[in-house]
């Protein structure tokens, strides 16, 4: 701690104050009653730019997509009571997909605190099993600890949402401050332990059908240049989650791309003849393996990720390594023979050449596929691509060329409709040099619907290409297949017209559908700047294929 | 709601498991919320502060389990966990505290 002259300050102000020495220039809030002190003093702050959301779901994700967009902990605020609760689902969806974030809500003044007071809720209790940590303040001088404390914790070991609730007179009390804490970093990790990556790198210098499964963790801890490079040089084929997308190009001669339920058959058909399977930042999640099982049933297992619960959670490693992915790679690589494993790498070419993932419609602007592609050729890989929650989601997953990290923003674990448009707002914050595209869905896109004007008012440039099918297409999907197209609940009968939608919150709008043109029109809406919303109807028939049915064997996939 | 009987429960294996955790409020709510989102039932469990009251120590008795062993990792990530020894159901610390409970 530096010495400084002593100020009398409040606890709001000791927070604002920590917030802009952590580095943070944007956050994302609402304010209600008892928040209002902290709201009052970031006021005076000439550094922060406060990005009003209209629900604090969508602050929460606004400052979800900052952290996915950057890597580094972002905030957000909510009062206390239903501002807290609102705020619940994005902080979920931040631990299941392993995203820093700081959120900071208002609590009734202490002496209240348990007496059901208005807006009083124990949004302590709510939060302990949706973040890594959180803490009740109890005065003034301990936001002094807490606050760094807060950063370090979200973005250390394995990233996670790190709730502090303030109490009102906590925010209100003034106390005197003569020096202030350094800003919370992550802490450094211990090195991996060199023994068992000798015996990683022997296993796969041995196997003969090894294979790479990518997880999220390669992109939280940019190890994507060293996966690649490992895939390579060991002549790995190499798979990825739906959060490790964009790690390693999809278009690069190894990638076999999404593994699991919407996975290309090729993709699950060469893991179930794998004999080593090399787990880097992955989970071993249900809709990655599908029943465990049978996932990659002749497989050795080597898995490496940065928290020790994750190595045999769900299948049991022959070599688990704890340690940040990068560190690992860095030690393993060297340690990896170069091999060209001719053999395998041309059976894996043969399936691929047999079981490719088919898109019909590819080059047809007006299919969901088509649309995709073409909204991908109007663009390069420095633009930044999020979506909501659906089939929509799985055909970006499967059909857009990602080949940047950090590129793919999208809810993995919660799997949250409602999560694009204010990502993709958040990101556009971040990186306002970027053209931020949000896929969305009729179905998602009314669940944040609301931070259309926050897009609006701030001008950000986010591309919404709305794939309207009128129903809940992924339930729509599951009733058709499963519950014997008993199609229930999941087919809209009324829609609102989503270009008066978009244009009522201060949107420029394109609909694909009256365009001569698509791809002109596209063209010529994601080149211009600003929030713009590119609607297109989608056939509600359309399924996201192939599919493995939810607890079936990967192999066993329908269609596609 | 533990779905077995109590017939069924006195016949499963015990483990002992010893936390060392800081001592302030809602840390015993952090260390069985754990179990509880789990449906991991806790049959016993004992807390007292040691030493200048700083830390607590925590005793939780719980049936083995092929879910003991990532439980007693996920405690171990837990902020204001600092230790998690594991002993077998011998431990004498229930045994000795039964006769409150006859």
């Amino acid at each position: 701690m530096a010495m400084q002259t002593t100020e009398t300050l409040t606890g709001a102000q000791i927070v604002v104050r920590l917030l802009e020495r952590q580095g943070v220039r944007t956050l994302s809030g609402i304010p209600g009653g008892a928040i209002l002190p902290i709201y009052d003093a970031l006021s005076q702050s000439t550094l922060i730019h406060h990005v009003l959301a209209r629900h604090e779901q969508g602050a929460g994700f606004i400052a979800q997509g900052m952290a996915r967009a950057t890597g580094l902990p972002a905030v957000c605020l909510a009062s206390s009571g239903p501002g807290a609760t609102n705020l619940l689902t994005a902080i979920a969806d931040a631990k299941l997909d392993s995203i820093p974030l700081v959120a900071i809500t208002g609590q009734v003044p202490k002496a209240m605190i348990g007496t059901d007071a208005f807006q009083e809720v124990d949004t302590y209790g709510l939060t302990i099993p949706i973040t890594k940590h959180n803490f009740l303040v109890n005065s003034a001088d301990d936001l002094l600890e807490v606050i760094p404390r807060a950063f370090r914790l979200a973005a250390s070991g394995r990233p996670g949402p790190v709730l502090v609730d303030i109490p009102k007179d906590v925010q209100n009390q003034s106390i005197e401050v003569s020096e202030w804490p350094q800003p919370g970093v992550a802490d450094p990790m211990p090195a991996p332990d060199a023994e068992l990556i000798a015996r990683a790198a022997a296993m796969i210098n041995e196997a003969e059908r090894p294979m790479l499964y990518l997880g999220g963790g390669v992109v939280h801890s940019g190890a994507s240049e060293l996966a690649v490079a490992l895939a390579e040089k060991a002549g790995l084929p190499t798979v990825m989650t739906l959060m490790a997308l964009g790690a390693m190009p999809v278009d690069h001669a190894l990638s076999l791309g999404m593994l699991g339920m919407h996975g290309a058959r090729c993709t699950n058909f060469a893991l179930d003849e794998c004999d080593l399977l090399i787990a880097v930042g992955a989970r071993f999640d249900d809709r990655a393996t599908g029943k465990v099982a049978a996932f990659c049933p002749q497989a050795k297992i080597i898995h490496i990720d940065i928290d020790p619960a994750e190595l045999g959670k769900i299948k049991a490693a022959h070599v688990g390594i704890a340690g940040d992915v990068k560190a690992v790679l860095k030690m393993l690589s060297p340690e990896v023979d170069a091999q060209l494993r001719k053999r395998w790498l041309s059976h894996v070419a043969s399936l691929k050449a047999a079981h490719p993932l088919r898109m019909p419609g590819i080059d047809d602007p007006r299919t969901h596929y088509g649309l995709i592609r073409a909204v991908a050729d109007c663009l390069d890989d420095e633009a930044t691509i999020a979506t909501d929650v659906g089939q929509h989601q799985m055909w970006v997953a499967q059909a857009y060329p990602l080949r940047r990290p950090r590129q793919w923003l999208t809810s993995g674990g919660l799997g949250t409709m409602g999560f694009g448009l204010p990502a993709a707002i958040g990101a556009a914050l971040a990186e306002p040099e970027r053209t931020v595209v949000c896929f969305t869905g009729d179905g998602s896109i009314l669940m944040n619907v609301q931070e259309f004007v926050t897009a609006a008012e701030e001008g950000v440039n986010v591309k919404v290409i709305l794939m309207n099918n009128a129903s809940l297409g992924l339930v729509f999907q599951q009733q058709t297949m499963f519950y014997g197209e008993r199609i229930f609940a999941s087919k809209f009968k009324g829609q609102p017209d989503f270009i008066k939608v978009a244009e009522g919150f201060g949107f420029a709008t394109v609909d694909l559908d009256k365009e001569s043109d698509p791809r002109a029109a596209l063209a010529a809406a994601l080149s211009s700047h600003g929030p713009t919303l590119i609607h297109a109807s989608i056939d509600m028939r359309e399924q996201v294929l192939p599919m493995v049915a939810p607890g079936a064997a990967n192999k066993d996939m329908i269609g596609g | 709601m533990n779905a077995i009987s109590q017939a069924e429960n006195k016949a499963l294996a015990r483990a002992v498991l010893e936390l060392d955790v800081n001592n302030h409020a809602g840390v015993m709510s952090h260390v069985v919320s754990m179990f509880s989102r789990r449906a991991y039932n806790v049959e016993g469990i004992l807390c007292m502060p040691v030493g200048n009251g700083s830390t607590s120590r925590v005793w939780l008795m719980v049936n083995e389990d092929g879910r003991l062993e990532q439980m007693v990792k996920q405690l171990e990530k837990l902020e204001d966990v600092l230790a998690v020894r594991r002993h077998g159901a011998e431990h004498e610390v229930f045994e000795r505290l039964a006769e409150f409970f006859r």
